[in-house]
């Protein structure tokens, strides 16, 4: 029963260390910055410059599961970009529609890179490498080396925008309600959601955490919850991506943990050998991670091109290393089979905290480049350590 | 003394609580051929490992005196430095190289330090290809290019550039056609001629009756006894004798299943070799199975057992697969494993890490991963909650030691994971259930239990396939016995007729005829 306990302790602390690793920097660079980052106008900032990032984490996380990684997402981003700012300037097509073509071009960009990798054996290293270079290479054509905008407003509310606001005057500061409802439902949801758990638990009659432990995990998580909200509140209310965000990370996290497929591609990472052996089809899990997170690719690239309001040749440039060193910070294991969608998440906006911080204090971007990398190295000779030691 | 060129005397080995070698003594005489024989397991692979330094001194008992005197190897570039150099099983050449860089490898020929000298490399090699019969192939060729047998010469002109005086050759003709063999054994011969002491290890009986001059047995990590050409009785028999002469204690429990109609069958199975399509692994095997029976499928490593079992489960090994599959009257078409699950088969790895089990997940997890989609899944989700029900059931029915469903199966001793592996494929709720070395490599005990497990479920009316290169677990668990040998089956046992000589018998002539054949096609 003790060791049982102590176990489960043990796991939760590490499935934490990484949200804790989180707070712990930001609060570092809040007194570095002597404040300067807690400001909603820098809150907001942080979820729409790393949102692509996030995106693409999400995606680049199964491939990663797989063992192998995607080096063409940044040139996806690029290319989609483009092809949407074309779309809408020069073809004239209707916003909506271009949304739609521009994620099933990403698909069939993933798909096309899934037939090489799965059904014809090339390499993942090798098949996302070539096309980094061929889908930078037709941004630069489709673009003809101009950057190409500017886009209008109702395509940059997708990556620029807020979702519909309703702001009351609260002395003399004006506060948007329906974040601070959204904060509120949410973690009345969360809690919601943890007490069915407790629920059905008990009803199969196993073993529950201590109380203790899921009231304070609660109330913590209440408070990061409504805190941000607040902050978002008194800034201009909820951004558009955040709310593309929200859904991509319930929805993959689903996928992963819930369901079938989730489980097939962990298994295809972890020991495609036995996995087959197991009734697994591992070429079409591996076709459709790779077609999947052309998707994901595509979705970045309409949100950074809608943040910028225009498309440009260097787009995207280097995001894949960002997604990469993301999902390993989040604790994903580079021979694979293991990572989770949260821990991805975590990673890019650890990320996206350090580049931020860095910048609010003043250190130049090549000295930023020298601390992400450490901060890399660092976290995951930690992780693989950590695990020898086990 | 002076005319033995080897002496091993009281060697013991252990792997941790396993005794592989257990008092091994052997004598072999300067300039002869000198062969070992024993089962699959019975040490000879060890002993040839402990002999070249590959597992150092002091990982094991007894002392080894090479030409009188006493040696402690610490690696096998020690024991190559005195001229013994071991040839395995699976060659250890680099195919993208060729003849002439092989047979330097590691010993290249320089001219200053650190700079190899090409010429004397090539003129050294083309002297070695001479004696060893390969002089029609240049030495530029890629070894990948060369068939098997004329790798394997490659692998002795490599030794004979080490100044070889005791080479040691680990099945050497285990994977040749006759033809090759039969050359091999030419070669060693002459080698002889030459001067050059050598171990043959092989299961072909009648290869060391041609070639010996004396024959080490070993069984159970002991020697049973040597024999000397001219002195004993060499024959065929008479070494199957001093291979299988086990004693039989109750290491099986007793067994009550009732044997019903035929449910599966197979007809006219063949499957070629996936790399190489010319090379028939399964020629036309015919079997079937009733229900509540256990079949062993009996024969030497090779024989094609695996390659047959996971072709049928739905062509997870082999290409240009034909034949057909009947179960309970109906005819099956099984494309992708997927279906073979889904029409009650289940395969039981030989190789449980490999091809098993996923190390790093928990017990949990790889116990449900062959059947979520039958059990445990709806509409694509997962029921976590049943998945611990049921992982929890099978540890409790199989006596799975963990300390929680939540350890994960790297963690856990052999025996364990393959009662992982068995829970995993219980689940699946097949029919039929193939196990491919059910208990190898785990401990007397678990083994007790893997046998009472097959027990049960024939008598709950499964039926169930046994491949085991122990053949006394065969006689122990099965109902009746088909012998496969080089691809074929080679006979049927029934209970009442098995014997471990009956099997090796089978065995040793279907290899015998398919020679004769060969011989009379050439002839």
């Amino acid at each position: 029963m003790n060791s049982k306990l102590g176990k489960r302790a043990g796991i939760n602390l590490k499935q934490y260390g990484m949200g804790i690793a989180l707070i712990v920097i930001f609060l570092v660079f809040s007194v570095l910055s002597s404040g300067k980052n807690f400001t909603p106008m820098n809150i907001n900032n942080l979820v729409m410059q790393n949102s692509y990032v996030v995106i693409l984490a999400v995606g680049m996380l199964l491939a990663i599961i797989t063992g192998n990684v995607d080096l063409s997402v940044g040139s996806v981003v690029a290319f989609v970009g483009a092809s949407s700012a074309i779309m809408i300037l020069d073809w004239g097509l209707p916003i909506g529609i271009v949304v739609l073509l521009s994620l099933a071009l990403g698909l069939l960009i993933g798909m096309w890179q899934g037939f090489f990798i799965a059904y014809l054996g090339v390499p993942p290293f090798i098949v996302t490498l070539a096309n980094m270079l061929i889908f930078r290479g037709l941004t630069m054509v489709a673009l003809q080396g101009q950057t190409k905008g500017p886009l209008p407003t109702s395509y940059t509310i997708i990556g620029a925008g807020y979702l519909p606001t309703y702001s009351v005057q609260i002395g003399n500061a004006s506060v948007e309600l329906f974040a601070l409802i959204a904060g509120i439902l949410g973690s009345a949801l969360m809690i919601f959601n943890e007490l069915k758990n407790i629920r059905t638990k008990k009803h199969y009659g196993f073993e529950i955490a201590p109380l203790w432990q899921t009231a304070s995990k609660l109330i913590v998580i209440t408070f990061l919850v409504n805190f941000f909200t607040y902050k978002l509140a008194v800034y201009k209310g909820l951004p558009f991506v955040l709310a593309i965000m929200l859904a991509l990370i319930l929805i993959y996290t689903f996928v992963t943990q819930r369901m079938v497929i989730g489980r097939q591609v962990y298994a295809v990472g972890g020991n495609a050998k036995a996995a087959a052996l197991s009734g697994i089809k591992t070429k079409k899990v591996m076709f459709w991670v790779y077609a999947n997170m052309g998707l994901l690719a595509a979705l970045a690239g309409v949100v950074l091109s809608a943040r910028n309001a225009s498309a440009t040749p260097k787009a995207g440039d280097g995001f894949e290393l960002d997604a990469i060193a993301s999902c390993y910070i989040g604790g994903a294991s580079a021979y694979g089979g293991t990572g989770t969608v949260v821990g991805a998440v975590i990673g890019a906006l650890i990320m996206g905290i350090l580049n931020n911080g860095m910048s609010l204090i003043g250190w130049s971007v090549d000295i930023q480049r020298v601390i992400k990398g450490l901060v890399l190295l660092g976290a995951v000779t930690i992780d693989l350590l950590s695990k020898k030691r086990k | 003394m002076g005319d033995n060129i080897l002496e091993m005397k009281h060697i013991i080995k252990e792997f941790a609580s396993v005794r592989a070698l257990d008092d091994v003594t052997l004598t072999v005489k300067r300039g002869t051929i000198h062969a070992i024989c024993g089962e699959n397991g019975a040490g000879k692979s060890t002993l040839m490992n402990v002999l070249s330094g590959i597992y150092a001194h002091g990982n094991y008992r007894g002392d080894i005196y090479y030409n009188g005197e006493l040696c402690k190897f610490r690696d096998i570039r020690d024991s190559e430095a005195k001229g013994i150099v071991i040839i395995h099983q699976e060659l250890a050449l680099s195919p993208y190289m060729s003849i002439a860089e092989n047979i330097f490898l590691g010993n290249e020929k320089k001219s200053v330090k650190g700079v190899i000298d090409w010429n004397k490399t090539r003129a050294s090699a083309t002297e070695v290809l001479h004696k060893v019969g390969l002089e029609g192939e240049s030495v530029d060729m890629m070894v990948g290019e060369l068939g098997v047998g004329k790798q394997q010469l490659v692998e002795i002109a490599k030794a004979l550039a080490k100044k070889v005086e005791l080479l040691i050759l680990d099945e050497p003709t285990a994977s040749l056609n006759d033809e090759d063999s039969k050359r091999l054994l030419e070669i060693i011969r002459s080698l002889k001629e030459h001067g050059i002491t050598c171990i043959l290890i092989s299961h072909k009986l009648n290869e060391i009756n041609a070639i010996a001059d004396a024959v080490t047995v070993i069984r159970d990590g002991k020697t049973i006894e040597t024999l000397v050409k001219g002195v004993d009785d060499i024959s065929e028999e008479r070494i199957i004798r001093g291979m299988v002469g086990r004693e039989l204690t109750n290491r099986y429990p007793p067994r009550n299943n009732t044997i019903g109609n035929v449910v599966f069958e197979v007809k006219n199975w063949n499957v070629f070799h996936p790399e190489d399509k010319t090379r028939q692994v399964i020629k036309n095997v015919s079997f079937h199975l009733r229900q509540g029976e256990v079949v062993g499928f009996a024969g030497l490593m090779g024989s094609g057992r695996t390659e047959l079992a996971m072709s049928l489960f739905g062509k997870a090994w082999g290409k240009e697969i034909s034949g057909t599959i009947i179960k309970d009257g109906k005819q099956l078409h099984l494309a992708s494993v997927k279906d073979a699950i889904n029409s009650g088969l289940a395969y039981v790895s030989e190789d449980r890490k490999s091809y098993g089990l996923v190390l790093d997940n928990d017990v949990k997890w790889n116990t449900t991963l062959a059947s979520l989609d039958k059990r445990f899944a709806k509409m694509n989700v997962i029921n976590q909650n049943e998945e611990i029900l049921a992982s929890e059931e099978y540890c409790k029915k199989l006596n799975t030691k963990c300390t929680s469903i939540e350890q994960t199966v790297g963690s856990l001793s052999g025996g364990n994971q393959q009662k992982v592996v068995l829970a995993k494929w219980m689940l699946s709720e097949p029919d039929v259930l193939i196990m491919d070395e059910p208990t190898r490599g785990i401990d007397v005990g678990a083994k007790y239990e893997i046998y009472t497990i097959i027990n049960e479920l024939a008598a709950s009316g499964k039926s169930v396939i046994v491949i085991s290169s122990e053949m006394p677990e065969l006689l122990g668990t099965c109902d009746r016995v088909y012998v496969l040998s080089e691809g074929e089956i080679a006979g049927e046992l029934h209970r009442d007729e098995l014997s471990q000589e009956a099997i090796m018998k089978l065995i040793m002539n279907h290899i015998g005829r398919e020679k004769k054949q060969h011989e009379q096609q050439i002839g």
